[in-house]
Formats: C-alpha cells, sequence, structure tokens
C-alpha cells in the first residue's frame, strides 16, 4: 500500500457542555494514502464532523484534545500553531468542500471576488496569474463559460453549478489533500453522480487524497476505495470498499448494512439507540446495542485488528 | 384491485402575482397535468427530483392546496371543484404526512394534546373514546403511553416520524400519502420506520401513496412507481417491470444515477446531460427534451401524452416505439 | 430550565427585572412604604421648596409636599397607565394583526393600511391630538395612549401570523381540517407570544414616558395628582433653585423606562423559540 498522507491515530476529543462532559470522539484511527478517496460513514451525530474539523483546526473553541496525533506530510497538526494551521494548511495544503453549496458563497460578491480571495491569502503571484488558474480550475470542474463565470454572483448558479464553483475553490491553492463533509446531500441524485464523477476525475488529476465524508452507503460504493465506519466517535471498521461493504465484520458494521434497503429483506433494524457521549458505555460503545456482546466488551476498548484486508475493533476477531 | 382514487389532468399552479409597476411574476406550473389512479391496498410510489411536484401534487390530492383544472375522484366520487376546506370534508379517508416530522408538529403542545386535538376536530367524543383510541395508536405506532406527556423538541427523529403517522391514523383513514416518510433519518431508523409502514398497511388495510426520492427505499417499499419530472408524470409502471426495464429516457437516467449498494459499479456508466431546468423555465413540447439523449425536433413541439404501452405500463414519451421493444396496445 | 439559566447570564436584563420589580413592590404598598402618604392631595405652605433633609430625602415641592413621598405614590399612576393602556393596545392590535395576518385578500389590506396610517402619523402628536380632542385628563390621556399603541402589536402579530401561516403544522392542521379560528388563538397565537410579550415590556416604558410627557405638557394628569410629567412641568418655574423637584421625579421615569427596556432587551434575546427547539 501507498505511504500514507494523513495519519490519524487514538484521536480522542471532548467539549464540555452545560449537562457536563461530552467525549465525542474516542480513539479514531484513519488513514489516507495518497491518491485514494476514503469515505467516512456513520449515523448522524457519531462525530464525523468533528473530525474533519480536527483536522482542518477549526474545533469549537471549548474542544479539548485528550490524546492522539493527527499526522500529514511529516508533521503532527495538533501540534502546530493556529497561525500556523491558517497559513500552511487549511485552504493551502488541505482544501475544503463544504455541505450545503446554498450556503457557502456570500451572496453580495461575486464568485471571482470570493474566490480570488482565497488565492491572494495563500500566493504571491499576481492576480492576472490567479486569475487564470482559476480559469483553468472552472474549466476542469466542467463550468460552462468559466471566463465569465467569475464575474457572475452565486444566484445566478444552480446547486450543481455552486458545488462545482466551491470545488475549484478548494482546489485553488493547489492542495494534496482535500476533504469533503457531505457535499452532495443538497443535490440530486443525477447532479450528485456528475459531481462524483468530477471529484473522480480531479482526484487522479491532480494528485491529490480525499477524505469525503458522507452518511450514504451508495455513495460510498460509487465513489470511495476505502471506507472508515464509526459509531458513537470510535472507528469501528476500516479497509477497502469492497471488502467492507461485501463482507463487514464489526457487527456494527454488519447491522448497519442490513439496514440497508438494497440489502435488507426484514428490515430488522438496529435495537436500542445511539450512545450519547455524556455518559457513553465503556469499553466498545456498541456493545448495549451488540447481538454478540460478552462480558469483556464493557471492559477496556477493543483494540484494531487485522482481519481479511481490514482493520476491525471488535473482540470477536481478537 | 379496486381503484379507490384517481386524479385525471391535474394542474396547480402555485405563487405568481401582479406587481404594481414591475413585470408580472408569472406562476410556477408545479403539477402540470398529473393523471393516476391508486388502487385499494396498494403503495404507489412517486419518485422525482427535488422540486419536481411531489409534495404539490400530495397536498392537491390531500385538498388543503386546491387545484387549478382537473378532477380527483374518490371511490367514483368527484371531490374537486370546491374550496379547500370542503374538500378536506368530502375527502376525510385521505390523510397526509408531512415530510418534515419535527416541523409538523406544534412545538408548544404535548404530543397527547396533539393527538386528541386531531380527534377533537374530527367530532370524536366523548373523552373517554378519544383517550382509548390514543391509546390504541400510540401502541400502534410502538411508542409507549408516557409519550402523550412529551413535547416535540424532546423526541427523536424516529419518533417524531411516528407521532405524525399516529395522528393520521387516529383518525382510521383508508388511503395515507406519505412526503418522504424517511428523509433525514439515519439507516437504522430508516428501516424501522419502513417496518412500521409496512405492518401498519398489512394490519390496517391502508393505501400508500409513498412520495421519495431515494429509489432503494422505493423499490423495497412500492407495487407501483410512476416518475414526475417538472410536474408531469413520464412513466408509470409495476415496480419490478419499471427497475428491470425502464423506457423513458428520464427514467433510464435517473436510476443509472442512483447510488446503490452495491460494489464494482462504475462512476461512469451513465450519461448524465446537464441539470434539471428551473420550474419558472419549463421548456416548450416534452419537458425532458433538453436533456435527453433522443431527443428530435418533435420533442420540442407537442407535449407527448402519457400512452398505455404494454403490461400495464404508461409511458409519455414521443420516442418510445423506438426506445423498446413493446408494443403499443 | 435552559431559557431561564440564559437569562440569568445576561447582566442588563437581570438589572432591568430587578428595576421592574422593585418599582412594582413600591406601586403595590405605596401608601405605605410613603413617609407622607397624605402629601398626595395636603399642602403645606410654610414648608415650601425645602432642600433635601432628613425630613424630607428628596426636599419639598411648591406646595410643601415631600416630593420622596409624592415620586413613591407617583409610581402607582405610572404603572396603572403602563399596564392599562398596554393590555388595551394589545386587546385591539393582537386579534386585527391575527386576522390580517391569516387571511388575505381585501379585509386583509384594509386592516393593514389603517393600520399603516397609525402608524404613519409619529405617535406623541397623535396622542396630543387626542388627548386635546377629549379633555385633559389621565384617563382621556390612556385612551389617547391606546388608541396609538395598538398598530405597534398589530404589525407584529400580523408579521408573525404571515411567517406561521405558511409553516408546516399550520398546514398540517389545515389537513387534519381545523378551523381557522383554532389555528389562529390556540396555534398561531402562543408561537407569536414571545415577540409580542418583548414589545409589551418595552411598551410598557414607553408608555411611562409618553405619559410623562403628555402630563408635563398638561394633557395628562391633572392636579394635584402625584404624577411624575406633572411634577417635572410644575418644578420648571422654580429651575434651577429648587433642582431637587425635577429630580427626582426626572430619574424615577428614567430609571423605570430603563428598566423596562433592558428587561424588554433580554426577553428578546431569551424567548428566542429557537431555544426551546434546540436541546
Ligand atoms: N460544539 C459542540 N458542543 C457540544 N457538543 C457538540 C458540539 N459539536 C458537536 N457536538 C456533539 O458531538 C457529536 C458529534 O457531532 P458531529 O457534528 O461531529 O456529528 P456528525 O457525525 O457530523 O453528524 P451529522 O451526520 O448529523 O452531520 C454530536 O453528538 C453532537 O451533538
Ligand atoms: N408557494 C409557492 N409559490 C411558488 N412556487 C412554489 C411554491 N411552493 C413550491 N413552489 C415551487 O413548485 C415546485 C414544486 O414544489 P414541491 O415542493 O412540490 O416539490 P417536491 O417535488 O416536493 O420537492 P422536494 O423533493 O424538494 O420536496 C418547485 O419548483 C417549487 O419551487
Ligand atoms: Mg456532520
Ligand atoms: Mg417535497
Amino acid at each position: 500500500m501507498a505511504e500514507a498522507l494523513l495519519h490519524v491515530d487514538g484521536l480522542r476529543i471532548s467539549i464540555p457542555t452545560d449537562d457536563g462532559l461530552a467525549q465525542i470522539l474516542d480513539h479514531v484511527d484513519l488513514e489516507i494514502p495518497k491518491g485514494r478517496i476514503v469515505g467516512v460513514v456513520g449515523e448522524s451525530g457519531c462525530g464525523k464532523s468533528t473530525l474533519v474539523r480536527a483536522v482542518l483546526g477549526i474545533l469549537p473553541r471549548a474542544a479539548r484534545v485528550d490524546e492522539g496525533r493527527i499526522g500529514f506530510a511529516g508533521e503532527d497538526l495538533l501540534k502546530l500553531s493556529p497561525a500556523d494551521m491558517t497559513r500552511r494548511i487549511r485552504g493551502k495544503a488541505i482544501g475544503f468542500i463544504p455541505q450545503d453549496p446554498f450556503l457557502a458563497l456570500n451572496p453580495v460578491f461575486t464568485v471571482g471576488t470570493q474566490l480570488l480571495e482565497i488565492m491572494r491569502w495563500h500566493a504571491s503571484d499576481g492576480r492576472a496569474a490567479h486569475r487564470a488558474h482559476l480559469v483553468e480550475l472552472l474549466r476542469a470542474v466542467q463550468l460552462p463559460d468559466p471566463d465569465a463565470a467569475l464575474d457572475r454572483y452565486p444566484h445566478e448558479f444552480s446547486g450543481g453549478q455552486r458545488q462545482r464553483l466551491l470545488i475549484a475553490g478548494a482546489l485553488a491553492c493547489r492542495p494534496r489533500l482535500v476533504i469533503a463533509d457531505e457535499p452532495t446531500s443538497a443535490l440530486d441524485v443525477t447532479t450528485q453522480l456528475q459531481i462524483l464523477r468530477l471529484l473522480r476525475d480531479l482526484v487522479s488529476r491532480f494528485d491529490v487524497s480525499m477524505l469525503f465524508v458522507t452518511h450514504d452507503f451508495g455513495v460510498v460504493a460509487q465513489l470511495c476505495d476505502d471506507v472508515m465506519v464509526m459509531y458513537a466517535g470510535q472507528s469501528v471498521e476500516a479497509g477497502p470498499t469492497a471488502a467492507v461493504l461485501d463482507a463487514p465484520k464489526h457487527p456494527y458494521t454488519q447491522m448497519l448494512i442490513a439496514c440497508h434497503p438494497d440489502r435488507a429483506q426484514d428490515l430488522a433494524g438496529i435495537p436500542g439507540s445511539v450512545a450519547s457521549p455524556l455518559k457513553p458505555p465503556s469499553g466498545c460503545r456498541f456493545h448495549p446495542r451488540c447481538p454478540s456482546a460478552k462480558p469483556v466488551c464493557h471492559g477496556p476498548r477493543p483494540a484494531q485488528v487485522h482481519v481479511a484486508e481490514r482493520e476491525v475493533a471488535c473482540v470477536l476477531y481478537g | 384491485m379496486a381503484e379507490i382514487l384517481a386524479v385525471e389532468g391535474l394542474v396547480t399552479l402555485l405563487g405568481g402575482e401582479k406587481r404594481f409597476l414591475r413585470a408580472e411574476r408569472p406562476p410556477v406550473r408545479a403539477v402540470d397535468g398529473v393523471s393516476l389512479e391508486l388502487r385499494e391496498g396498494e403503495v404507489l410510489g412517486v419518485v422525482g427530483e427535488s422540486g419536481c411536484g411531489k409534495s404539490t401534487l400530495g397536498r392537491t390530492i390531500l385538498g388543503i392546496q386546491r387545484e387549478t383544472a382537473g378532477t380527483v375522484r374518490l371511490d367514483g366520487r368527484v371531490v374537486s371543484g370546491v374550496d379547500p376546506r370542503t374538500a378536506r370534508q368530502m375527502r376525510r379517508d385521505v390523510q397526509y404526512v408531512h415530510q418534515d416530522a419535527a416541523a409538523a408538529l406544534d412545538p408548544w403542545w404535548s404530543i397527547g394534546r396533539t393527538l386528541d386535538e386531531a380527534l377533537v376536530i374530527n367530532g370524536v367524543g366523548p373523552g373517554e373514546e378519544r383517550a382509548r383510541r390514543i391509546d390504541r395508536v400510540l401502541r400502534d405506532v410502538g411508542l409507549d403511553p408516557t409519550t402523550k406527556r412529551r413535547y416535540p423538541h424532546e423526541l427523536s427523529g424516529g419518533q417524531l416520524r411516528r407521532v405524525t403517522l399516529a395522528r393520521v391514523l387516529v383518525l382510521a383513514p383508508r388511503i395515507v400519502l406519505l412526503d418522504e416518510p424517511t428523509s433525514g433519518l439515519d439507516l437504522s431508523v430508516q428501516a424501522t420506520v419502513l417496518r412500521l409502514l409496512r405492518e401498519l398497511r398489512a394490519e390496517l388495510g391502508l393505501t400508500y401513496m409513498f412520495i421519495s426520492h431515494d429509489l432503494s427505499v422505493v423499490r423495497l417499499m412500492c407495487d407501483r412507481v410512476a416518475i414526475m419530472y417538472l410536474g408531469r408524470i413520464v412513466e408509470t409502471a409495476e415496480t419490478a417491470k419499471l427497475f428491470e426495464s425502464p423506457v423513458h429516457p428520464y427514467t433510464t437516467m435517473l436510476l443509472a444515477a442512483a447510488p446503490r449498494l452495491a460494489t464494482g459499479q462504475g462512476l461512469h456508466a451513465a450519461a448524465i446531460h446537464g441539470e434539471p431546468p428551473s420550474a419558472t423555465a419549463v421548456p416548450s413540447g416534452c419537458a425532458f427534451r433538453t436533456r435527453c439523449p433522443h431527443a428530435i425536433d418533435a420533442c420540442a413541439v407537442t407535449v407527448p401524452t402519457l400512452d398505455l404501452i404494454a403490461d400495464g405500463r404508461r409511458v409519455a414519451c414521443h420516442r418510445w416505439p423506438e426506445l423498446a421493444p413493446l408494443e403499443r396496445v | 430550565m435552559l431559557v431561564f439559566r440564559k437569562f440569568l447570564r445576561d447582566v442588563s436584563a437581570v438589572i432591568g427585572l430587578v428595576i421592574v420589580l422593585l418599582t412594582a413592590v413600591v406601586a403595590l404598598f405605596a401608601p405605605w412604604l410613603a413617609p407622607k402618604p397624605l402629601d398626595a392631595h395636603e399642602s403645606h405652605p410654610l414648608l415650601r421648596l425645602k432642600p433635601p433633609s432628613a425630613e424630607a430625602p428628596f426636599g419639598t415641592d411648591n406646595l410643601g409636599r415631600d416630593v420622596f413621598s409624592r415620586v413613591i405614590l407617583g409610581s402607582r399612576a405610572a404603572l396603572t397607565v403602563a399596564v392599562l393602556v398596554v393590555s388595551g393596545a394589545m386587546l385591539i392590535g393582537v386579534p386585527l394583526g391575527l386576522v390580517a395576518g391569516y387571511r388575505s385578500g381585501w379585509v386583509s389590506e384594509t386592516l393593514m393600511r389603517i393600520t399603516d396610517v397609525f402608524l404613519a402619523v409619529p405617535q406623541l402628536i397623535l396622542a396630543l391630538a387626542l388627548a386635546q380632542l377629549l379633555g385633559p385628563s389621565l384617563k382621556n390621556a390612556m385612551v389617547a395612549l391606546t388608541l396609538t399603541y395598538w398598530p405597534f402589536f398589530a404589525r407584529i402579530v400580523y408579521a408573525e401570523t404571515r411567517r406561521l401561516k405558511t409553516s408546516v403544522f399550520v398546514e398540517a392542521l389545515q389537513g387534519l381540517n381545523a378551523s381557522s379560528f383554532r389555528i389562529m388563538f390556540a396555534h398561531i397565537l402562543p408561537n407569536a407570544a414571545p415577540p409580542i410579550i418583548v414589545r409589551a415590556t418595552i411598551g410598557m416604558g414607553f408608555t411611562i414616558l409618553t405619559a410623562a410627557v403628555l402630563g408635563f405638557l398638561g394633557m395628562g394628569a391633572t392636579p394635584p395628582d402625584p404624577e411624575w410629567g406633572l411634577a417635572v412641568s410644575e418644578s420648571r418655574q422654580y429651575l434651577p433653585d429648587a433642582w431637587w423637584f425635577a429630580t427626582f421625579p426626572g430619574l424615577a421615569i428614567f430609571l423605570v423606562v430603563f428598566g423596562f427596556n433592558l428587561l424588554g432587551d433580554g426577553l428578546r434575546d431569551v424567548i428566542d423559540p429557537r431555544l426551546r427547539r434546540s436541546r
């Protein structure tokens, strides 16, 4: 396997709230090899966005990193100063595609003004060079009439076109990693497919890696090379998409995939409800809902083991 | 199966206003000549992209949105052409479950009062009878009786769905219009809601119109499917047949674009052209022609009719005889 | 109680609440709290215009009455005016706003155009004109203020109703065939309550101020009633020597109006319904 560009190791993050300390991430491991698209899947509230924010260095002020490291191109991002993160990493080495294309652009400025602003921050060559590069990128994201597009306002574009603009923005400073947090959930399926295709092409063309957050296994199957499944702030299973989706090993992955309408015939669901980060169960957080739970599951968190091409954190495979 | 609800040539215009000293804003043809029938006990899926008029179709059939043209028949009796309040009185057998369950409940009212109110409005009494019916419906949808004391913001997404479902089921309807009943729900919760819907239908003998844009869910739940594009139905067929051999080019494109839980699918297999046009600028003739790989000049001239072709399938396309190896009946 | 905790964290709102509560207590027990309750109507020519002393902490006025007692007694008039005027205005404005907002077409148009006309005329001028027409008395000033203040409620309720009318839960109720009356009064009204409460609170302060201005201009309370605006008006000829005569009633007006405004602003932040919905 290629060497990893991003390497998240045992990340634990907690946020104090009015009702006590919320342990949002509890030991998350993630690896993004060069040139690959890694999907992060999980149900709502399992900490996907928090993981993204940690990598981008935009955690809420109150958040505490209790443990772990985020290795990126030989550095630990958690050790960098906020100024370094802003200057060298966020928007430059790591591009970001936000979830809602309708909210992410300011309606009162032209698209060009907003995209050039990002570049001015990070690169010193002249405005004309920036503009030429942007037009090149807009052509790459297949936006019709890229030159004129820069002088138009966001409301003149459809949802899919806005997402293309934002993708161009994420690629503007020649990043090595692009992070996308549910970039297509506000779009229609036909538009979604076009965007996914575009991302796939851009990843190989610009030689970037990608972290793709979603809750849709179908999208993972279409787009991602690897997938990491999260449950209540813990990474439970990670490996090549085909291996994980076709033969899931962790009981949570198995049950979740069995809920997908393409697989579910009896629609069993998963009994119980998602563990709250305020009073998380000890050990493996899935054990209260797990049909194969044993007393050891209450104990220390199971270590990741390598089984059938993937990493699984479950005592069944220990 | 007997037909219990039929709509014919339904048109609903939304918005549109004459503005003082400014250009008049034209109305949106949100539903543009829809004909459908619902058969007793079936689940009819209505599928289409965002903004194609699925919810408006549901609200028009329910009666809270008055139709601009066309008729609605319930058990063969015409129940259209009247103002919304009368329409609702005539269509008590039809109920609608909103897309956004959290927003469909008054945040100041407890669940118990909300359910009771539905019965009071519909003249069910006395109090004990209402309490009995509420307890039964809560059990039916799998909620604890203590839920009655809770408020909407204290409940989870799945529980809220159950409450909105309970609120219409307590009125003992025959037809339930389900508007995106699983949108915004997690996969595991979605599975339990879908199972509940299935069980309730079998138990209470309900007929569903199942509005959704998730083809996987529709395939699992529906007996027949109607595909909608910019306010018009372009194809209806039995679910299995539709998924097996789509005829309308839009259906083909939609099915190809829908993500499926199958590994090894190529991202590049399907040809997707363009993006859906805005509802305020529907192309002339066949609305899909601007994105259709098979469009010819004739497509821009006349709106294709929804023709019955083989095995109960209906298609609105000028070129279906060339695209599908099926016979016109 | 998330709402309550959030409110307590807002220092200025708590100060406002304390001022308002104190005023209410003072007004309620005014005859017992005032050292010389009879000074409401009695005059003592021998004690004219005495500066503040232990005997009369705020000094005495032109008729020898204890200013401290009269400020305390005046709180009653101020709050009564505020409560009656605001309730009256709500009684007119809220139903009108609801109906205008919920219906469409000429009913709504007519109601709102009338409201706009009332809103277009500066409030004080309208109140002055009405008070002049009805003859100067506190009762007429209150009627005039009520007639000028209801459009504010009508406007707010109209806007809220317009918003809530298209909300999904109202549509769901229409789907259940609920009557318009039920939807307006049992569902839209409670949901529109937060901005109404905020407006009412700020309106109380505003009414006290306007009532004082009317009193000052001789269109409101009549002598010898203890009323703050009237007291400031009477003090004019004795300024600047008898500074206490004008200062203390003036301060009372300022403090109470200020209190109501702080409280109203604090409530605005707190009763944001989004806060109720968030967990
Ligand atoms: N600033 C915060 N303070 C307290 N709790 C927070 C904060 N941000 C997030 N959380 C909690 O952390 C958990 C994870 O949130 P996160 O947004 O990362 O989830 P997610 O997986 O992205 O969910 P979704 O799919 O809904 O976007 C949730 O339980 C959430 O309530
Ligand atoms: N009040 C209104 N005035 C004008 N146009 C409207 C109004 N309500 C909806 N529309 C338009 O009518 C069309 C159909 O809307 P509708 O809500 O029925 O779509 P939908 O298929 O349910 O979409 P979604 O999947 O997003 O729920 C859309 O183009 C929408 O913009
Ligand atoms: Mg998220
Ligand atoms: Mg809809």
